[in-house]
């Protein structure tokens, strides 16, 4: 018989009393209510600073993980000093490693706390716009408490602007509550797949706890109180909660919806909905028995649903333990243990501040071009499209077709432009020649859009993606993404109008799993 | 007897490291072994051997026939 030592010994889902007001408080401060004019397409993890109250702001602003806005401009790179995990995943398969390899879990080169420090500082010399480090394995952070909390003291001390975060399963996560506040932890995530144990048990196979491997069904109800527990916990403190959420169509694809009710209500601050990456060869017990992630459109539906009431995130790329650089790329492999040691690192917090006015001021010039954009639309009559974008950073169309490993896909109407998600890809263009087996999986995974907004494009795939019903677009080459879409489309609209074109829906794209080539 | 790793399935995860009550088990070129003469199997501590009920990996920490059964002091 296994003890659980909390409040919520219940398996109910009953917020804490005290806890549910301040909550409650929160979120109608941030402007994500159902009420109020700003309407549900201002709540996504897009919420700006006119969305939220000044201190949480603060403290998402240059959050790449917690701020859409950000995550165009700023860094982050997380540390592999967590190997050890002390539960079961069915989508897990600890034996894995491959270094082209991007997603959870999987990592080159595991890291003492020494090390890590090393690097970060290595890090935040050569990138002055990295400003979070966090621990996310590739194991659990909490489950790997010494070297964990090691790192993040030392970080703490040396350099006290880098935000640092952690991310956990949350069996462990009660437990080191206190910890996480000592060293001015402010941001944690906790992946929570499952509010109901019959559900976690088709997910986790066994939990480690309390000395003991338990299985089934009451590992998930165990799993499930200590995450419950640790989030309201996390709310009490004052620390920002993101919960994470894997997709896996037919086990909890409608189940999300309570989970997102449930973590709403204990103060969760974002919830990030991500796809099940599975694949037979990574040997996951997902991928063995033929488990499959869902389809851009479901994907879409369940994140469309869970809108409104708590910050929902789209922009999650779903990283390695050991990432490096925007989220959309990996610079991990300029920063391996053996370069960085024979670097010389004088980490100068006057050098970074300087640089980061630079990426400030960039930011706000998106923000500016997206409200003169959007001051020149017209009221929204529901019509609506999907624009996907080729973007190096800087919140720009600034990257060439061939050359993208991913594309940032927008939503566009009359009255705005949203940011929905993104694609991976194989690069189309290595050294100039077009693959020609690359391009229809390119296009797979843009099917449900009406345009790529691109710097530039050679003319067989511009042809390929006309016959495809997608319409290339390189005239907004280097202007703010945002702007971009809404002229496009407002382009769009006025040849509709003159009878040139007509609009017809498009299909359902393909999430690409994994591979992910680092910048070629 | 001994529990003992097989050195070619372990990821070097150190899950089993610090729940050993005997401090039994050592890190050794990214991977862990088990000291046989340290190693209890539990039996006292707990109700199941930790390092098996820990690791990841099926079949990584096996029993070592090579050695008697412990028996408590």
């Amino acid at each position: 018989m296994t003890q659980i030592t909390a409040p919520a010994a219940s398996s109910t889902l009953k917020p804490l009393s005290g806890i549910k007001v301040e909550v409650a408080g929160q979120a109608a401060a941030a402007g994500c209510g159902t009420s109020g004019g700003a309407g549900k397409s201002s709540c996504g993890s897009s919420a700006g600073r006119d969305e939220m109250p000044a201190e949480i702001w603060e403290k998402v602003k240059n959050h790449p993980c917690y701020s859409e806005e950000a995550h165009h401009h700023y860094a982050r790179m997380h540390v592999a000093v967590a190997p050890a995990c002390n539960i079961q995943c069915n989508y897990c398969n600890r034996k894995y490693d491959c270094s082209n390899e991007s997603r959870p879990g999987v990592v080159s080169q595991k890291l003492t706390p020494d090390q890590a420090v090393k690097k970060v500082l290595a890090v935040a010399s050569e990138i002055p716009q990295m400003t979070v480090l966090g621990i996310a394995g590739p194991g659990d952070a909490l489950a790997n408490p010494a070297k964990t909390f090691e790192t993040f003291r030392q970080l703490h001390e040396k350099a006290p602007d880098i935000k640092l975060c952690l991310s956990t399963n949350g069996l462990a996560l009660p437990d080191y509550v206190d910890e996480i506040c000592k060293y001015n932890i402010d941001h944690v995530t906790i992946t929570i797949n499952m509010v109901d144990p019959d559900v976690g048990a088709r997910i986790y196979p066994w939990i480690f706890y309390n000395h003991k491997r338990i299985h089934g069904r009451e590992a998930a109800e165990i799993l499930h109180e200590r995450q419950m527990l640790g989030l309201e916990m996390l709310t009490a403190r004052g620390v920002l909660t993101k919960v994470n959420s894997v997709l896996i169509p037919g086990i909890n694809d409608k189940h999300l919806y309570e989970v997102n009710r449930a973590v709403k209500a204990r103060g969760a601050f974002l919830h990030n909905i991500m796809p099940l990456i599975s694949e037979a060869e990574h040997g996951t017990v997902f991928g063995l028995t033929g488990q499959r992630g869902p389809s851009a459109q479901e994907l879409k539906e369940v994140q469309d649903a869970c809108m409104g009431g708590a910050n929902l995130m789209r922009h999650c790329r779903q990283c390695r333990a050991d990432a490096v650089g925007l989220l959309g790329e990996d610079r991990s492999d300029e920063f391996t243990i053996d370069q960085v040691e024979q670097m010389d690192v004088v980490y100068d917090l006057g050098k970074r501040r300087a640089y980061q006015e630079k990426v400030e001021a960039q930011r706000q010039a998106q923000v500016d071009a997206k409200r003169a954009a959007l001051a020149d639309q017209q009221e929204d009559d529901g019509m609506k499209a999907l624009v996907a974008v080729a973007t190096k950073g800087q919140g720009k169309v600034n990257e060439h077709f061939g050359h993208a490993s991913e594309f940032q896909i927008f939503e566009v109407s009359a009255a705005n432009a949203t940011f929905i998600g993104h694609r991976r890809v194989d690069h189309y263009c290595q050294g100039g020649w077009g693959e020609d087996d690359v391009l229809p999986s390119v296009i797979t995974a843009i099917n449900d859009c009406h345009a790529v907004l691109v710097a530039k494009i050679g003319a067989c795939p511009r042809d390929e993606l006309k016959e495809a019903g997608i319409e290339p677009v390189d005239q907004f080459a280097h202007e703010f993404i945002e702007m971009a879409a809404l002229s496009w489309f407002k382009d769009y609209r006025e040849r509709i109008a003159k009878g040139e074109i007509t609009h017809t829906p498009r299909g359902d794209a393909e999430i690409r799993q994994g591979a992910y080539n680092k910048a070629a | 007897m001994a529990y003992k790793i097989v050195a070619s399935s372990c990821t070097g995860c150190s899950a089993c490291e610090p729940e050993c009550p005997n401090q039994a088990i050592v890190e050794k070129n990214g991977t862990f072994l088990i000291k046989p003469e340290k190693c209890t199997e539990c039996i006292g501590h707990f109700d199941e051997p930790q390092c098996v009920a820990a690791c990841p990996v099926d079949d990584t920490v096996i029993i070592d026939t090579s050695y008697p059964r412990y028996t408590a002091a």
